[in-house]
């Protein structure tokens, strides 16, 4: 059941994008029954829709309008048109995600003061206590239905993480174990178990795997408080003379301009779109910008210190069969600077069908060096590297004016360097993954480079001063009273844990914020 | 792609009958085959010698030996349009100009992987060489039926995925 609001109704909560951030906050509003209306670039697919097949459902679901990238970082050069890894659907993200649901560790919430001064980042302290987010931590767990969280049992391990656990053991590591995953172990909420078919990344078809797309949103739209309007493309947001924003422009399916007015806008479009979208929406009254006072709309964009290793055996590992994200190794991602780096990382196992192993294990390769490793395809195994990386202020997403989009609009660019605390960070990481595939006999290992961003973060960052950030403790801009940003793009900074449980939680708490001032009559 | 050979009504003898084997490859006017027929692809708009040359340097850049001819043939076969080419020709006679530099009538002529490969690694940065290296990570490796050529089992939710097919049958650790 959905309510067709009127495009003139200024009593509705606007949400752009309906991912992890925009999904959920849509949802919990409509629970609360506050009228939303969320705005979608991408069509609509569910379980039956979704293929096993990477290039086919990579085609169907990734964001592929123009982009282009610079900065030192290798995508730039592998990847200079697909800085991003993201999808433009109902759901967002959600549909490729790997399913990885950890908690931030107390001391990552505030970096500044855990890990001092650090040369050239733009470090600074969440404006959150980590104790306020627990019952919100909780509670998006049980909406994820994660595994070894409220009693919820972990997943039986498949062959890529038996001989990551083999290795991680043999090296003595202690904290491992099939991961806390928001994939079904058992039945949970009318969703069935993992059938560890393998393409995790390409859409559950089992459901098993939560997505925003076949939960929250859907439950939203019966309470009759949610209208999803999908292939709905935001261009810009207004504001009156007061400095309110009072509606947003959107171009529909047919390419048509729309105007949906809006008592309250909340911007989920994931880290490059969402900063975009507010730089596209400068005026006279904000020039740099919407909601851009602070300059830092845009800046400090993080998307984890990543990498992969890969390892071959003398003998069949089969790493596709299986969930995609199948364990973890948690005892690195402590803060312990004898290691040469601020932060810690995770490793995690993580399995590509043969096509994206051709693309990714190591971009631009060819020769025999490079089609030995994939003539043992079979036997190989690998994880994936995810840790803290420091934001800079130079890091940062911009509008191209020389590149537009399909609707006319500059093209973000996005730029990113490496920190040196990142590049040591990945060597030792890199070290590490090889000597867990050593420990169980690899003959050849390969410390693959990052892939296009699939965690991007902090671009409308949240700080205590208006001055050194984009939102409040709430997500609220620190320049507009009326307007949120309720996506990973307010990460202050991006600890070591994948970030969407987190999202997630600020999701949950956000809307528990804005329906209390709701009916405070206080925005 | 045997279609190809009977559509053309080429057995294996006419076929052999109507073409020069060169290095590896039947060239023959308007095809290019294997020299056992066992696959054979018409070309319209590059030269036969040029599609084989293209073929060859397609697995000198992904060598894999246990993949036949067939399925690097037909990670090009797409660039045989009036759009590709001119650029197609010229490229390939860079390779044969730059065999010819180093004493070999052509690049296929060209007896060892390793001859051929030094020439490709020194025009590694050009534009032609990085489109057709492109090309061939989805053009060779998205082709479903070399997977299992690889061990890669792809789809498998219609089998009902691996929960009762060996998702942790790993028997070596
Ligand atoms: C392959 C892959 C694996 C991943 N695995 C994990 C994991 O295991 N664990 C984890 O924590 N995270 C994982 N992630 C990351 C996770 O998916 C993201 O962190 C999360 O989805 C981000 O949420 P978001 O709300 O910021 O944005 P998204 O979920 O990306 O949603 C943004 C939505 O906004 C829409 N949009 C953008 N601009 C506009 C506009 N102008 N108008 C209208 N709509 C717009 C987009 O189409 C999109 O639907 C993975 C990501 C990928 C790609
Ligand atoms: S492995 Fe499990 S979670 Fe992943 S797609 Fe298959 S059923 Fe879904």
């Amino acid at each position: 059941m959905t309510v067709p609001f009127d495009l003139t109704d200024d009593s509705v909560v606007v949400v752009i994008g309906t991912g992890a951030g925009g999904g959920v906050l849509a949802n919990e509003l409509a629970q609360k029954g506050v009228s939303v209306v969320a705005l979608e670039a991408g069509g609509r697919y569910l379980p039956e829709d979704y293929v096993n097949d990477e290039w086919e459902s990579f085609g169907q679901l990734a964001w592929l309008d123009a982009r282009t990238t610079s900065g030192d970082w290798r995508v730039a050069n592998d990847f200079s048109g697909l800085p991003a890894w993201i999808v433009k659907a109902v759901g967002g993200t959600t549909t490729h995600w790997a399913g990885a649901s950890i908690r931030f560790q107390d001391h990552e919430w505030k970096a500044k003061t855990n890990y001092g001064e650090v040369q050239g980042a733009n470090l600074l302290d969440w404006p959150i206590d980590p104790r306020e987010m627990d019952d919100y931590y909780t509670k998006a767990e049980n909406k994820l239905g994660v595994t070894r969280t409220g009693g919820r049992e972990g997943l039986p391990g498949c062959n890529n993480y038996l001989v990551f656990e083999k290795g991680a053991k043999a090296l003595g590591y202690k904290e491992v174990h099939t991961g806390r995953m928001a994939i079904n172990s058992g039945e949970y909420d009318d969703r069935m178990a993992c059938q560890q078919t393998g393409f995790c990344f390409q859409g559950c078809k089992w459901g098993a795997k939560w997505s925003a797309a076949y939960t929250d949103i859907p439950r939203g739209e019966a309470t009759g408080n949610l209208e999803v309007r999908e292939k709905a493309h935001v261009l810009r947001i207004e504001h009156n003379d007061e400095g309110k924003v009072t509606a947003v422009i959107y171009a529909d399916a047919d390419g048509n301009e729309q105007r949906q007015a809006a008592r309250i806008v909340c911007v989920a479009g994931n880290s490059i779109e969402s900063p975009r979208l507010l730089l596209n929406s400068a005026s006279s009254m904000f020039p740099d910008g919407l909601a851009n006072s602070s300059g830092q709309v845009g800046r400090n964009y993080m998307r984890h210190m990543t990498g992969s290793v890969y390892a071959v055996f003398d003998q069949p590992v089969k790493m596709w069969r299986g969930t995609t994200m199948a364990g973890i190794i948690q005892d690195e991602s402590r803060h312990d600077p004898s290691r040469g780096f601020v932060g810690g990382y995770e490793l995690e196992t993580l399995a590509l069908g043969l096509p994206f192993m051709a693309a990714f294990l190591d971009p631009g390769g060819w020769g025999r060096e490079f089609t030995t490793a994939l003539d043992s395809y079979e036997n190989i195994a690998g994880m994936w590297i995810v840790g803290e990386d420091m934001p800079q202020e130079t890091n940062r997403i911009t509008l191209n004016n020389d590149v537009k989009d399909q609707y006319g609009m500059p093209a973000p660019n996005v730029h990113f360097d490496d920190h040196p605390n990142d590049v040591a960070m990945r060597n030792h990481a890199y070290q590490q993954g090889m000597a867990v595939y050593d420990a169980v006999g690899a003959t050849r290992t390969f410390p693959t480079p990052p892939y296009p961003s699939t965690h991007n973060l902090g671009t409308n960052r949240m700080s205590e001063n208006p001055r050194d950030g984009v939102v409040n403790r709430w997500g609220q801009t620190h320049d507009v009273a009326n307007l949120f940003v309720s996506d990973g793009s307010q990460f202050t900074t991006g600890a070591a844990e994948n970030p969407t449980l987190t999202i997630v939680a600020l999701a949950i708490r956000q809307a528990d914020h804005i329906a209390g001032e709701m009916s405070k009559g206080t925005i | 792609m045997t279609d190809m050979i009977s559509r053309r009504g080429m057995t294996r003898r006419d076929l052999l009958a109507r073409s020069a084997v060169a290095a590896g490859f039947a060239i023959g006017a308007g095809f290019v085959a294997a020299p056992d027929a066992a696959w054979a692809m018409e070309v319209e708009h590059l030269k036969p010698e040029t599609m084989a040359t293209l073929i060859q340097m397609a697995r000198d850049i992904y060598p894999h030996d246990h993949v036949a001819d067939a399925f690097y043939a037909a990670a090009v076969k797409g660039y045989d349009s009036a759009d590709a080419a001119p650029m197609i020709e010229a490229g390939i006679a860079g390779l044969n100009a730059a065999a010819g530099g180093k004493g070999h009538a052509s690049y296929l002529a060209m007896g060892w992987e390793r001859d051929r490969v030094d020439i490709l690694r020194s025009m590694e940065s050009s534009g032609f060489f990085q489109t057709i290296r492109g090309g061939l990570v989805t053009g060779l490796y998205n082709q479903k039926a070399v997977w299992p050529l690889f061990g890669y089992e792809g789809e498998s939710f219609s089998e009902g995925g691996y929960i009762e097919r060996g998702f942790n049958d790993i028997n070596w650790l």
